[in-house]
């Protein structure tokens, strides 16, 4: 599915005073159908935002947002979330939480089930089923949500910062598994993050956003060829993409002009 | 001054087995040495047995009482406070839910529940015996009113606990209101209708036993006012350790709900 901004801008209202503010500014950017992009930029420049807007939950104050030509006009079952937190339900199991956006969009528990058993074997949690969310280590959780997002076989998977709350070594291990899966689903993906080597390490095309109010500075495209281990991170070519666009973000940072940015170069 | 850092285990197997049931011991040594007083003080003319019974005095009026009619009692009281609980807890559900999820209808009652919440529901027993007479009917609406209003009120508490990344998640699959609900603020919502039986199982309680009291013609309450107007104290103390029995079996109940639904919380 092929993915067209146009001209988007996002405000919100602020609840105590009649002000607005911009979230968003004048964002476009296409992104075509099969195609893994990440969206990284200064923390508050409205990444989330975005996933919202893409996923239906907000709706964009100006501008369009076409789905293969159709306007977003709330969630659908082509898009699904995988979620910062694991956002799981305590009192359901791995299975059955894996197995909870078919059941909304009511699919029959046969075939649900045959699908949530499939997929938990996908993301490495074979004999998991019935255990519990709060028997899982935090990696583990974020393969169940990750699994109940590609459940509905959604054609686009909206990822806002998976990986964010995980320790170093279970988030380097995560992203070859998410290539990994990506490798075999060939969704088209749209991942969120702050970490600019997971951005290279995963996207074929990185979007940077400017600071607040977001719009995009750069679309930097990332051709190494997949699949990517993690050796490719000591890559010459790796590290070019990775200090330009580190380089490209320091500059953001410093508009901010929040304390400490002076010592970044 | 070189103390020894490892004491030496001279504890026998005697006081091992003390050391390990100290608690139940104590416990259990002071009810018995409760009993014994009570026992013997009476029967020393220490202290009047006309006034405070004594534990054979109770066990005989307890014996006489089963023979004759207390399991009827029993039964009337145990009907009336499962019917008014299990129908305050049916609908204080769903009547819950609604006030916490939309604010609007909770706007519009939120005067009633305030008023009926605030006010002892005790208080209300004349005009319900006057509204439903003596038979159970009366007993069923005074738990019903104890215990729905506690029951309302942790509910809508609950409602406003959602997660709200669970919440955006239902969402974003399409969930449509009664079908974020059933799948999320009803299951969320259990372990706060949990906390809130603790209140509404004590004020159910003495609702039935009030209610028994002040206007009936059956029920274990009933029983004790008979027995208390006509000087019968033996008969007196069986209801009242039957009342103290059950409230302990309820709590026990409820303390292990309350464990198995904490991992519910999110």
């Amino acid at each position: 599915m092929r993915l067209e901004a146009c001209n988007l801008f996002v405000e919100y209202q602020m609840r105590r005073s009649q002000q607005c503010i911009l979230a968003l500014q004048d964002i476009n950017f296409v992104v075509e159908a099969g195609e893994f992009v990440a969206v990284v930029g200064p923390s508050g420049c409205g990444k989330t935002t975005l996933l919202n807007v893409v996923s239906g939950l907000q709706a964009p104050t100006r501008g369009k947002i076409l789905l293969d030509g159709q306007p977003i006009k709330g969630p659908g079952r082509n898009r699904a979330m995988v979620f910062q937190s694991a956002a799981l339900m305590p009192w359901r199991t791995v299975l059955r939480n894996v197995t909870y956006g078919l059941e909304i969009q009511k699919s029959t528990p046969t075939l649900a089930e045959h699908i949530g058993r499939g997929l938990i074997e996908l993301v490495g949690l074979k004999g998991f089923e019935e255990s519990y969310p709060r028997e899982l280590s935090g990696g583990m959780q974020q393969r169940v949500n990750l699994a109940r997002a590609l459940a509905t076989s959604p054609e686009i998977l909206l990822m806002d910062e998976p990986l964010a709350g995980l320790d170093a070594q279970t988030r380097e291990l995560m992203q070859i598994e998410i290539q990994h899966i990506w490798l075999q689903t060939k969704q088209t993906a749209i991942y969120v993050t702050h970490l600019i080597d997971e951005a290279v390490f995963l996207a074929d095309r990185v979007i940077v956003l400017t600071a607040r109010p977001g719009s995009v500075k750069t679309i930097v495209p990332v051709n190494l060829p997949r699949p990517r281990l993690l050796t490719i991170k000591k890559d010459a070519e790796f590290h070019h993409i990775q200090s330009m666009l580190w380089d490209l973000i320091e500059e953001e940072f410093k508009k901010l002009g929040e304390p400490g940015s002076e010592m970044l170069s | 001054m070189n103390q020894p850092i490892i004491q030496k285990q001279t504890s026998s197997a005697r006081l091992n087995f003390y050391r390990k049931y100290e608690n139940t011991i104590l416990a259990l040594g002071a009810g018995m040495a409760f009993l014994g007083m009570w026992e013997l003080l009476p029967d020393m003319g220490l202290v009047n047995p006309f006034f405070v019974s004594s534990p054979s005095r109770i066990f005989i009026a307890a014996q006489w009482l089963f023979a004759h009619g207390l399991w009827h009692d029993i039964l009337v009281s145990l009907s009336e406070f499962a019917i008014g609980m299990a129908l305050a807890t049916i609908l204080s559900i769903p009547i819950g839910l609604l006030l916490g999820w939309y604010r609007k209808l909770n706007a519009t009652f939120d005067p009633f529940i305030t008023f009926l919440n605030a006010v002892p529901h005790v208080a209300l027993l004349p005009l319900i015996i006057l509204w439903l007479g003596i038979a159970m009917e009366s007993k069923v609406a005074a738990v019903f009113l104890g215990a729905f209003f506690p029951l309302v009120v942790s509910v809508m508490a609950g409602v406003k606990t959602i997660d709200e990344t669970l919440l955006k998640c239902a969402r974003s699959f399409g969930a449509n209101d009664r079908q974020v609900f059933s799948t999320l603020a009803l299951p969320s919502s259990v372990p706060f209708l949990v906390a809130g039986m603790r209140l509404a199982i004590g004020r159910g309680l003495v609702g039935v036993v009030v209610g028994e009291m002040l206007a009936s013609n059956a029920g274990v309450g009933h029983m004790m006012m008979l027995a208390g107007d006509t000087f019968q104290t033996d008969k007196l103390f069986v209801g009242l350790i039957l009342l103290a029995g059950f409230g302990y079996l309820l709590t026990e109940i409820l303390k292990y709900l309350e464990k198995h639904f904490e991992s519910w919380k999110l």
